[in-house]
C-alpha cells in the first residue's frame, strides 16, 4: 500500500508536516505521527457528516440542488446586499483566502476571519507595542526556559510541547522527557506509599491539595529545559510542568504587571498578587532572568479575559523588559491551521490582518466598527458568506440571531452548525487532504498542503467555489450595469 | 420541599481534547455534541449544592441560560470556577461584549449555578430551534 510521507497536518497552528498517511484505493486507512485530533480528522473527514451535494432553503427546508444553482444562488445573494459579511477563512487555504478577498471588494463587503474571536487582541497589540519573536525551530533548538500563559497545548495543539519546546531534542538543549518519565514515576510511587500508610495505620480521608500555588520546587533551578505554566485551573499541561502559577481568573494583567515590577527590581508592597504570593513570583523572575533564552506562548486565556489587548500589551512589554536583561521571545499559540495563513494574506492584499471593510471602495480597518461581532450585534449586514467556519457553534447567541436572520451562504465540507441554519450550502473538499494549498503556520513559516486523495465526484476546492461565485458575481453587475 | 442551592461561580470556556476530536469528526456527530453539553465542576462544589456526576445543571448569567451536564473536573481544585468547552450550549451564557475591540468576553464570566433535574439537556436541533427558530 503506497505511503505518503512528509504530509502537513491541516488541523491546528502547530501544522506539524511529519505525518505519515496509508493510502488505498483513495481511502486514508493508517495515520502515524499524528495526535488525536490529527487521526480523527485524517481517518474521520469523509464520515456521514460530509455534504456530498450542494443545498438550498426552499419553504423552510434545505433540498438538494446543482452546484451551478448554489453559485447562481450565493452570487445573487451578495450582489443584492447593502452590507454583507464574508467570514471565517482560517481552515482554509491562501490561495483561496486569496480570491475571497477579491470577493469582497467586489461586492463591497466586510471580510473577517476567525482571529476576530481568537487572536484579534494579540494583533491589536502587536500593532501598538511590536512582538520579539523567532520561528518554533530556533525555540526548539536553544530556548532553555518554555512559559505556556493561558494556553492548554495538552489539549489545543497536542504535539506542541514534543516538537517544538521542552520535550523536543533540540541541537543546542535536550528535550526534558525522561525528567518529566522520573518525577510521574516518583508521583506514583510517593502516592502508592501515602495511601498504603493511610489504609493501614491512619485510616484517615486524603487531604485535599492547596489551591494557592506552593514554592518552587527546586528542580527550578536545576541546568536544562525549564518549563512553567501559568493558569487559572490546573490543566494536563500545568501537570506536566515543573511549577504551576495558579492565577485567580480575570487577574492575569496584576501578575503580569507584578512581574514586570519584579523584571526591574521594584518592591511590591502587598504579599499576594491575583492569588500567587510575591515570594512564589520572585523566585520565578529569577529563573526568568537568568535562563539564556525564554519562550513566552499564551493562548486564549488572556486575550477574552478582563483586559483582552491590555493583558496582551503587559505581556509583550515584560518581554520587553526581559529582552534588557537575557534573550526572550513571545509567541500567541494560534489555533486554526491557517489563521496566520489568514492574517497574513489579508495584510499583504489590504494592508490589515482582519476586519476589513470595503464598503466605501477602499479597505477600511477599526476593530469594534468593522470586526463582524460588532456589526452582527449592531444589527448592521443583510447577508453573509461563510467559509472553513461555524460561527453558530462558537458566537455568543445574541449575534448569531442576526447572522441566521438575513441570507446566509456556507461552504463547508461538512456539515457544520451554521449549515443547518444556512440558505444555500455548497460542498467542498478538504484542503490539506483533497486539494493542495499554502498554509501558514503559528510562527509564520509557510508550508505546502498536499492532495493525498481525489475528492468525491462533483466536489470543488474552496478556491475553485469562490472564483466560480466571483465571476458570477462580475456577470450579474455588468448586466445590471448594461440594464442600467 | 427545601430550597435548592444556588452557587455563585465564574465561568471559563475553551477547548478540550474531546471537543478537538469531535470538531474534526463532524460538528453534527454524537462524539461532538457529548463533549460541548457539560461543564466541569470543582467537586466540593458539587457537593455545596448537593448534586452528583452527570446531573443535569442550570447555568445563569446576565445574557440567558443553558442547561447542561455537571461532570467532575480532573483539574480541580478551582473552588467557584466552572468550564464549559465551546460550543453552542455555552454559546448561550457567554458574555458578547466586546468592547470596542471585536472581542466577545468569553472567559471569567460571573454565573450562577443551581441544580435542575427537572429540566432537560437540549439536543442540538432543540437548541437552535429554541434559540433561532429554524431547523
Amino acid at each position: 500500500m503506497p505511503v505518503v510521507k512528509a504530509v502537513t497536518c491541516p488541523v491546528c497552528g502547530s501544522l506539524c508536516d511529519d505525518i505519515e498517511l496509508t493510502v488505498e484505493n483513495n481511502n486514508i486507512v493508517k495515520v502515524k505521527n499524528g495526535c488525536a485530533m490529527c487521526e480523527s480528522k485524517f481517518l474521520g473527514y469523509n464520515s456521514e457528516h460530509r455534504v456530498l451535494r450542494p443545498l438550498i432553503r426552499k419553504n423552510g427546508k434545505l433540498i438538494e440542488t446543482s452546484f451551478e444553482e448554489a453559485i447562481r444562488n450565493a452570487a445573487k445573494i451578495l450582489t443584492e446586499a447593502n452590507y454583507p459579511i464574508l467570514y471565517g477563512w482560517s481552515s482554509t487555504s491562501c490561495e483561496a483566502i486569496r480570491v475571497g478577498l477579491e470577493l469582497a471588494e467586489e461586492v463591497g463587503g466586510v471580510i473577517d476571519n476567525t482571529a476576530v474571536v481568537c487572536h484579534g487582541p494579540s494583533l491589536l497589540s502587536v500593532q501598538e507595542v511590536g512582538i520579539p519573536s523567532c520561528t518554533l525551530g530556533q525555540i526548539r533548538h536553544r530556548a532553555d526556559l518554555i512559559i505556556y500563559w493561558g494556553s492548554n497545548p495538552w489539549s489545543a495543539h497536542p504535539r506542541h510541547i514534543e516538537r517544538y519546546t521542552t520535550y523536543a531534542e533540540g541541537r543546542f538543549e535536550k528535550s526534558a522527557w525522561k525528567g518529566y518519565l522520573n518525577k510521574i514515576k516518583a508521583l506514583l510511587a510517593k502516592k502508592k506509599i501515602e495511601s498504603s500508610i493511610r489504609r493501614l495505620f491512619l485510616k484517615k480521608k486524603p487531604t485535599v491539595h492547596e489551591s494557592i500555588s506552593k514554592e518552587p520546587p527546586e528542580t527550578l533551578s536545576r541546568k536544562g529545559r525549564k518549563f512553567i505554566v501559568v493558569d487559572v485551573r490546573k490543566t494536563k499541561t500545568a501537570e506536566m510542568a515543573d511549577y504551576f502559577i495558579q492565577v485567580e481568573p480575570n487577574k492575569d494583567y496584576e501578575l503580569l504587571q507584578a512581574l514586570r515590577a519584579l523584571v526591574r527590581d521594584e518592591e511590591i508592597d502587598v504579599d499576594k498578587v491575583a492569588g500567587v504570593p510575591i515570594e512564589c513570583l520572585e523566585e520565578v523572575v529569577d529563573v526568568m532572568v537568568n535562563c539564556s533564552f525564554g519562550a513566552l506562548f499564551f493562548g486564549l486565556g488572556l486575550t477574552m479575559s478582563k483586559g483582552k489587548l491590555r493583558n496582551i500589551d503587559t505581556a509583550l512589554s515584560l518581554i520587553k523588559d526581559l529582552n534588557m536583561r537575557t534573550k526572550f521571545v513571545l509567541m500567541p499559540m494560534r489555533g486554526h491551521f491557517n489563521v496566520t495563513g489568514a492574517n497574513t494574506v489579508f495584510t499583504w492584499q489590504t494592508g490589515y490582518p482582519y476586519a476589513v471593510d470595503f464598503s466605501l471602495g477602499y479597505p477600511r480597518y477599526n476593530p469594534g466598527e468593522t470586526t463582524v461581532v460588532d456589526i452582527l450585534l449592531r444589527r448592521e449586514s443583510d447577508a453573509a458568506l461563510v467559509i472553513a467556519s461555524d460561527p453558530v457553534a462558537n458566537f455568543p447567541t445574541k449575534t448569531v440571531e442576526h447572522l441566521v436572520k438575513n441570507p446566509l451562504i456556507v461552504i463547508d465540507p461538512h456539515m457544520n452548525v451554521t449549515s443547518h441554519m444556512a440558505d444555500v450550502v455548497i460542498p467542498s473538499a478538504f484542503v490539506g487532504i483533497e486539494a493542495e494549498g499554502t498554509a501558514y503556520r503559528m510562527d509564520h513559516v509557510p508550508l505546502p498542503l498536499k492532495k493525498i486523495v481525489e475528492p468525491p465526484n462533483g466536489i470543488h476546492s474552496d478556491e475553485e467555489i469562490l472564483r466560480r461565485i466571483l465571476a458570477e458575481v462580475r456577470k450579474i453587475k455588468n448586466k445590471n450595469e448594461e440594464e442600467a | 420541599m427545601a430550597q435548592k442551592a444556588k452557587l455563585q461561580v465564574t465561568l471559563i470556556t475553551g477547548r478540550t481534547i474531546e471537543q478537538g476530536v469531535g470538531k474534526e469528526r463532524g460538528k453534527t456527530s454524537p462524539k461532538y455534541i457529548e463533549s460541548v453539553s457539560v461543564c466541569y465542576m470543582d467537586p466540593e462544589d458539587m457537593k455545596k449544592i448537593g448534586i452528583s456526576e452527570k446531573t443535569n445543571l442550570l447555568i445563569s448569567t446576565k445574557h440567558g441560560s443553558v442547561v447542561v451536564k455537571a461532570l467532575k473536573s480532573l483539574r480541580a481544585p478551582h473552588p467557584n470556577v466552572i468550564f464549559i468547552p465551546y460550543g453552542p450550549w455555552v454559546n448561550v451564557v457567554v458574555d458578547p461584549e466586546t468592547h470596542s475591540i471585536g472581542m466577545p468576553s468569553l472567559k471569567g464570566i460571573p454565573a450562577e449555578i443551581e441544580p435542575c433535574s427537572n429540566q432537560p439537556v437540549l439536543s442540538l436541533e432543540e437548541l437552535l430551534k429554541k434559540q433561532f427558530g429554524k431547523e
